[in-house]
């Protein structure tokens, strides 16, 4: 992956980063951080550089509400209280909101929006389908969270959206998402879905495509489609309309996106993908955040030689120690065990530095996050992880 | 209970990062070194199951990658194509094709149409019984409920047709829980263990499918036995000069080293502890150790199949 051209980073750090613009994206692959990221880099903006600040999550983490004081996350943008900045010992200059993205309430009011009329409205809300679709059609969630950043951002309520993604395959369909839901309304099969029902059995018989599917789907489902296709063809100018807005807000110079990963080879490999095609798609890179890692002290001068002499002559170092400490036998094996874990935990951090010096080959890289022993349950502990990735 | 390696398919799911395919890929290598005839598909196309064998992409069509071990990339176009040839005796293959592409509309319109695809081929072969095993890497947490409930789903959307006649066989098979199993795999973290818990109540609510171990991975090792740590805490307070001039080299780093090493078991240790209060009794949870590795190939899938083995008491 070396050496490949990337797209060009700010040379900044997050802090001008969120100070400068109004949309940051967090995203990358599964369990690597990015909702605690999203929301420590929030929270960081909301205490120093003031103005309203929205942290809009994607992924159903219920530990980050908890940090961040509320009961929970909804649909429904909540500020976080004061109390919680007060319990963790600062003042902050602005305001913190927090929403999560609930697919289905959103589907809803988008119908709601661009339904011509209620009893339209009322026929998609009750179909089977539809609710099928919003619930299960996973790529609908991609597209709804698009469409909510773009009507938050829009609205103008907020001086910074910072939004967390799903994983990094699912945000390269979240990228393209409203070109597809746009491709998807004008498509061929569509238009034949949503002609009268009599002439569609013409068609059938000339085209071998629809009596197969016709013989594996039944005609009453294909019926079924059809209908909730018709009633969604009213919506189709204000959906295509809406998916463009969406994507000219993406490429926007407003917004930035933030690649989190830790340093293991497959969240790096697809923080690597995502960089491409953010890169591909002339979208604007800010920053890349390394997340739990292990600290530079594994990979001191000397300290590999020095934990090899501690496991070899345990027994000798332990006799030369004063022998207040304990046993003889038991200093000689916690001396074994603290020399064994630190060449243990050396493999995994020297494999790390060799992963970041690939990434850093690019001037991307402005943040490493250190390893936390303990987990993130309050705003102190977000502030806390926000100062490591901030300047 | 039935053993594990018994059963005839096994969905492997878990949060994103926790080593969801590592244990799909040892799971099905332990499953062919004891003698089963074992197929391992992985349902992201774009999945890098092949890195866990090194033996070249794995493609839809099943491939020898270890001596009765297959393995297959899940492809719903190629899957349609199967099953449109096997199903409706098309004649010619190379019509399929175009069809297959237009066929990907209603794919995607239809909802459930892609997930039984994908869930049907490995029922497919477990009905078929070519193999003893199917193992598959499925989808994560988020979406194993989706994928394992669109059988049902199609039955309630889909009254007639091919697609409807199918799902009464794939629902024997999933429902059975000597058949078919979920195993879920976690990791001593709180996301991770949350997601478990989480997807245990949801299996059990939307699907039919039983769930048939835990797996808990990346689980890092006891450095101190009893009365070592205060051992350790008595040679941490000692003024540094006096270890760094017997080791010969810096000594902080080691002893910080050995502190984060108790402190990340510990917080880990109350998520574990988590786990086992909280699921279900009788569900087995399988430990897996973190491996102190340089990379994640082939060696260190045959070494996470030995500790797989050693929990199930092979």
């Amino acid at each position: 992956m070396a050496g490949r051209a990337r797209a060009k980073a700010s040379t900044g750090s997050i802090e001008q980063l969120l100070a400068a613009k109004e949309i940051v994206i967090h995203c990358g692959s599964g369990g690597v951080g990015k909702t605690t990221t999203a929301a420590a880099a929030a929270a960081m903006a909301a205490v120093h550089l003031g103005g309203k600040v929205l942290v809009l999550t994607v992924d159903p983490a219920r530990r980050l509400a908890n940090a961040l004081g509320l009961e929970e996350f909804g649909n429904v943008e909540t500020q976080v209280p004061t109390e919680a900045f007060a319990e963790a010992g600062v003042e902050p200059r602005g305001e913190l909101w927090a929403a999560m993205l609930d697919t289905k309430k959103s589907w809803d009011d988008l119908v709601a929006m661009h339904a011509p009329d209620a009893a339209t409205r009322d026929a998609i809300l009750d179909n089977p389908l539809y609710k099928n679709i919003t619930g299960r059609f996973v790529q609908s969630h991609d597209y709804i969270a698009m469409e909510r950043l773009y009507d938050i951002h829009a609205s103008g309520r907020y001086d910074l959206i910072v939004v967390d993604t799903p994983p990094t395959r699912n945000a390269i369909d979240f990228l393209e998402a409203p070109e597809r839901m746009a491709d998807f309304f004008s498509s061929r099969l569509l238009r034949w879905l949503t002609v009268p029902a009599r002439s569609r059995v013409l068609t059938m018989a000339s085209k071998p495509f629809y009596s197969v599917a016709d013989r594996i789907l039944g005609s009453k489902f294909l019926e079924d489609i059809a209908e909730f296709f018709l009633l969604f063809q009213t919506m189709y100018d204000g959906f295509v309309e809406r998916a463009q807005a969406v994507t000219r807000t993406l490429a926007d110079s407003r917004t930035t996106f933030v690649v989190v990963s830790t340093l293991e080879s497959a969240p790096v490999a697809e923080a690597e993908y995502f960089i491409d095609a953010l890169e591909e798609r002339r979208l604007h890179l800010g920053a890349v955040v390394l997340n739990k890692v292990l600290p530079a002290w594994f990979l001191e001068k000397g300290s590999t030689g020095a934990a090899k002499a501690l496991v070899s002559k345990a027994p000798a170092i332990a006799g030369d120690l004063p022998p207040s400490l304990g046993e003889p036998e038991q200093v000689t094996r916690v001396l074994k065990e603290v020399g064994e874990s630190f060449l243990n935990f050396q493999v995994v951090a020297k494999r790390e530095a060799e992963t970041r010096a690939e990434l850093s080959s690019s001037p991307d890289v402005v943040a490493t996050v250190p390893y936390f022993d303990s987990d993130i349950t309050d705003l102190a502990g977000l502030l806390l992880l926000g100062e490591q990735i901030w300047s | 209970m039935t053993d594990l390696l018994d059963r005839r398919l096994l969905f492997v799911t878990g949060k994103g990062g926790v080593g969801k395919t590592t244990i799909a890929a040892s799971l099905a290598l332990l499953a062919a070194q004891r003698g089963k005839r074992t197929l391992v598909g992985e349902v992201d196309a774009k999945g890098n199951l092949a890195d866990f064998y090194e033996t070249g992409p794995t493609r839809f069509k099943e491939r020898e990658v270890s001596p009765g071990l297959w393995a297959m990339s899940m492809n719903t176009e190629e899957s349609l194509k199967e099953y449109l040839s096997l199903q409706l005796r098309l004649p010619l293959v190379a019509k399929i094709g175009p069809l297959a592409r237009t066929f990907d509309f209603v794919a995607n319109a239809a909802p459930g149409v892609k997930e039984i695809l994908t869930v049907g081929k490995f029922l497919w072969e477990v009905r078929e019984r070519s193999y003893d095993l199917v193992v598959v890497d499925a989808v994560a947490t988020g979406h194993i409920t989706g994928q394992l409930a669109a059988p049902s789903a199609i039955q309630e959307l889909v009254q007639v047709g091919m697609v409807r006649d199918q799902t009464g066989w794939m629902l024997d098979i999933l429902g059975d829980p000597a058949q078919t199993g979920v195993v879920i795999v976690s990791a001593p973290e709180e996301m991770p263990v949350n997601e478990t818990l989480e997807l245990v109540d949801s299996l059990q609510a939307e699907t039919v499918v039983d769930l048939a171990a835990v797996v808990a991975n990346r689980v890092l090792p006891e450095l101190f036995g009893r009365g070592e740590e205060e051992v350790f805490d008595a040679i941490r307070a000692l003024p540094e000069d006096t270890l760094a001039g017997l080791v010969g080299g810096p000594v902080k780093p080691l002893l910080d080293g050995a502190q984060l090493a108790v402190t990340l078991r510990r917080t880990r240790g109350h998520h574990l502890a988590r786990l086992r209060a909280e699921l279900p009794g009788g569900i087995p949870i399988l430990y897996v150790p973190y491996l102190f590795q340089r990379s994640h190939g082939a060696r260190a899938t045959g070494q996470v199949a030995a500790h797989l083995g050693e929990e199930l008491g092979y």
